[in-house]
């Protein structure tokens, strides 16, 4: 039974995951960028609503509702005054700036709130459990975060194969000159879908600060996380991402029933083997063509 | 002719006035007579700092081994960022391996020093499989991936009781030098890595493997289209890399005494390099020691800043790729047209004033 546990709750983190990791997979796609500052963003996200209800006293829920378009505005004005310059520099220079942004965010928020660990408090939500059976029972903020992770992943996919905003980021994503041709700003798209990446990357880091705790240098594991469950999913499918981020939670839960210092390290060597034997994931390249 | 081909011959006004365009012709040039004196100079500088410790005390030598290891690893990181194209986050696991190495073959009881090489070896034999998974990417997802590594090599040590654990563990008492010996040998070790790693570099770049790398960064289907073998062409680097960083990792540990995973698998090792190569200059034999240069200069300055150092000189690397992409190093020698290690060649009119390469 405690196997089944273990799994059940592996999938519910996947999902933690794979919502880290749809930023960095659309992202990619539609920019060609790898933003190695998506975990620090998150981070930022999680401190910005802790500082709200610590310093300001907010309720939780309105702190969370707070972060999100702030967080948001940052992503635009982040691809317009720095992603958009740097992709003019070169390939190299892109993963090299964002890299360096992460190590910026970490330390200033080192300087601002030391190395403490800290955890968002919600009240009593943050620790009711929902019982599956009598003898299995999970967090119902791990659930949300679940139920968001699909809705959204697949809100993503719907709203790309569907609508005209959506045709526009795909061609966008195809042909970035072209495009401009037939009258769309890139760079308002490039913007968009930046606020759009660093948004969901909020709602996950705040989810991580309720269910367990971040310091400012937790945006690493995020982010090799996210990174790992884009890559065993297969670059640019939406839906691989979700079962990336899944295989990748279940693989540390169950290495933690069999001793809690193998989880993290399970983690990375799942994503190893996939490197090894399948690098292209396990759906290569579905919506992008 | 080869009194020609050695010279600045910026001053010949006369001569080309006189000699019709199409009778001067070419010269192909790689060692001029300014770079023949800079490896001379460089040379004499070797021997000096070989004898830095029987005229100065050991906080100098302690000062200048944390230089010499700066500069190795900016320009081992270098060789893979600007010479094959590589850009690692995860050299640190090279660092760790050495370190871990020199753990296990002192309590064996090897002498620490001795070990060093084989702390090298050791890494260059890790880094070969490791290469076969990595190569499977590109560009930044490669750079995520070294990282990945470098964090299961930290989780991996972690788990083992025998190396520490997460406490780390010291050196065994394998070294019974006094300590006035014991800097001076940790000094020259140091040196040696460094010059080693500046050698095996330059030699490595002006190779047929140095051109091969060089295509392969700069279009890796043309470069495979030519016959290129592009995954040899990186191989390479990468593994002299790694040993190189095993070697710095090594030395690391019999400087400090003790290696604890958390600061040996530290992202900011590698952190640290990329802000050196690039203020330095990406893709130069210079660019990263001058890089290092500044970066400890920096370090002395704003040491009581704390982590707003690591912010601003986070800053100024990005600031310097966006505004200034070729580095102070690369700055300084086109605006004075000075090359002093060089890895290409020129391509000169007889006669005439230096062409570029």
């Amino acid at each position: 039974m405690r196997w089944l546990d273990a799994v059940i709750h592996g999938i519910l983190l996947g999902g933690a995951y794979a919502l880290f990791a749809a930023g960095l997979s659309l992202m990619f796609g539609v920019m060609r960028i790898v933003n190695l500052a998506h975990g620090a963003l998150a981070v930022v996200g999680a401190y910005l609503c802790s500082e709200g209800i610590r310093r300001l006293g907010l309720p939780a829920a309105v702190a969370i509702v707070l972060a999100l378009p702030i967080m948001a505005a940052f992503g635009y004005a982040l691809q317009r005054l720095l992603f958009d310059r740097t992709a003019k520099s070169g390939e190299f220079a892109t993963p090299l700036v964002t890299f360096a942004l992460s190590i910026i965010i970490a330390n200033v928020l080192l300087a601002a709130f030391t190395s403490d660990v800290r955890s968002i408090p919600v009240g009593d939500i943050g620790t009711a459990s929902l019982d599956i059976t009598s003898t299995t029972s999970v967090g119902w903020v791990s659930v949300i975060v679940f139920v968001l992770a699909v809705g959204i992943l697949g809100g993503v996919q719907l709203f790309l194969s569907r609508t005209q905003p959506g045709r526009i980021i795909r061609a966008t994503a195809d042909d970035q000159s072209t495009v401009r041709l037939v009258g769309v700003n890139n760079h308002q798209v490039f913007g968009a879908v930046t606020a759009f990446a660093v948004l969901t990357a909020t709602i996950a880091g705040i989810s991580t600060g309720i269910q367990s705790s971040f310091d400012p240098n937790s945006g690493v594991t995020l982010l090799l996380f996210a990174f790992e469950a884009v890559v065993i999913g297969g670059l640019g499918s939406l839906w691989g991402t979700l079962v990336g981020g899944v295989l990748l939670g279940v693989s540390q839960t169950v290495a933690a029933e069999i001793d809690p210092q193998y989880a993290l390290l399970a983690g990375h060597g799942v994503f190893l083997v996939f490197l090894l034997f399948r690098p292209r994931g396990l759906f290569p390249g579905t919506w992008q063509g | 002719m080869s009194a020609e081909i050695g010279s600045q011959a910026s001053q010949a006004p006369a001569a080309a006035g006189t000699v019709a365009p199409s009778e001067r012709g070419y010269v192909v040039t790689r060692l001029d007579r300014l770079s023949r004196g800079a490896l001379v100079g460089f040379a004499a500088l070797v021997v000096l700092l070989a004898f830095v410790p029987f005229s100065f005390g050991s906080s100098t030598q302690n000062t200048l081994t944390g230089i010499l290891l700066l500069v190795a690893m900016a320009s081992l990181w270098n060789l893979l960022a600007g010479y094959a194209g590589l850009i690692s986050f995860g050299q640190q696991a090279f660092l760790g391996v050495g370190a871990y190495s020199v753990l296990v073959l002192t309590r064996s009881g090897m002498n620490g020093y001795v070990a060093i090489p084989f702390a090298a070896l050791i890494a260059l034999v890790i880094a070969v499989p490791l290469s076969v998974a990595l190569f499977r990417t590109r560009g930044a997802y490669f750079a995520i991936a070294t990282w990945v590594v470098a964090e299961a090599f930290r989780l991996l040590v972690i788990t083992i009781p025998a190396l520490g654990g997460g406490e780390g563990a010291s050196l065994p008492t394998a070294l019974d030098y006094s300590p006035t010996v014991r800097t001076a040998l940790t000094y020259w070790a140091s040196l040696v890595v460094a010059v080693a790693s500046l050698a095996a570099i330059w030699f490595l770049m002006r190779s047929r493997t140095g051109l091969d790398a060089g295509a392969v960064r700069d279009d890796e289907l043309a470069a495979s289209s030519l016959g290129v073998g592009t995954d040899r062409a990186r191989r390479i680097p990468y593994l002299v890399s790694a040993a190189g960083f095993g070697a710095v990792g090594a030395v690391i540990f019999l400087n400090a005494l003790r290696v604890e995973p958390a600061s040996i698998f530290s992202v900011n090792y590698s952190a640290n390099a990329f802000f050196m190569t690039v203020i330095g200059g990406v893709g130069t034999i210079e660019g990263p020691v001058v890089g290092a240069l500044v970066f400890y200069a920096l370090q002395e300055f704003l040491s009581g800043w704390g982590e707003w150092y690591l912010v601003l000189l986070g800053v100024v690397a990005i600031a310097v790729m966006l505004f200034m992409p070729e580095g102070l190093w690369g700055r300084l020698s086109r605006r004075f047209d000075l090359v002093l290690f060089p890895i290409g060649y020129r391509l000169r009119q007889r006669g005439g004033s230096r062409d570029k390469r």
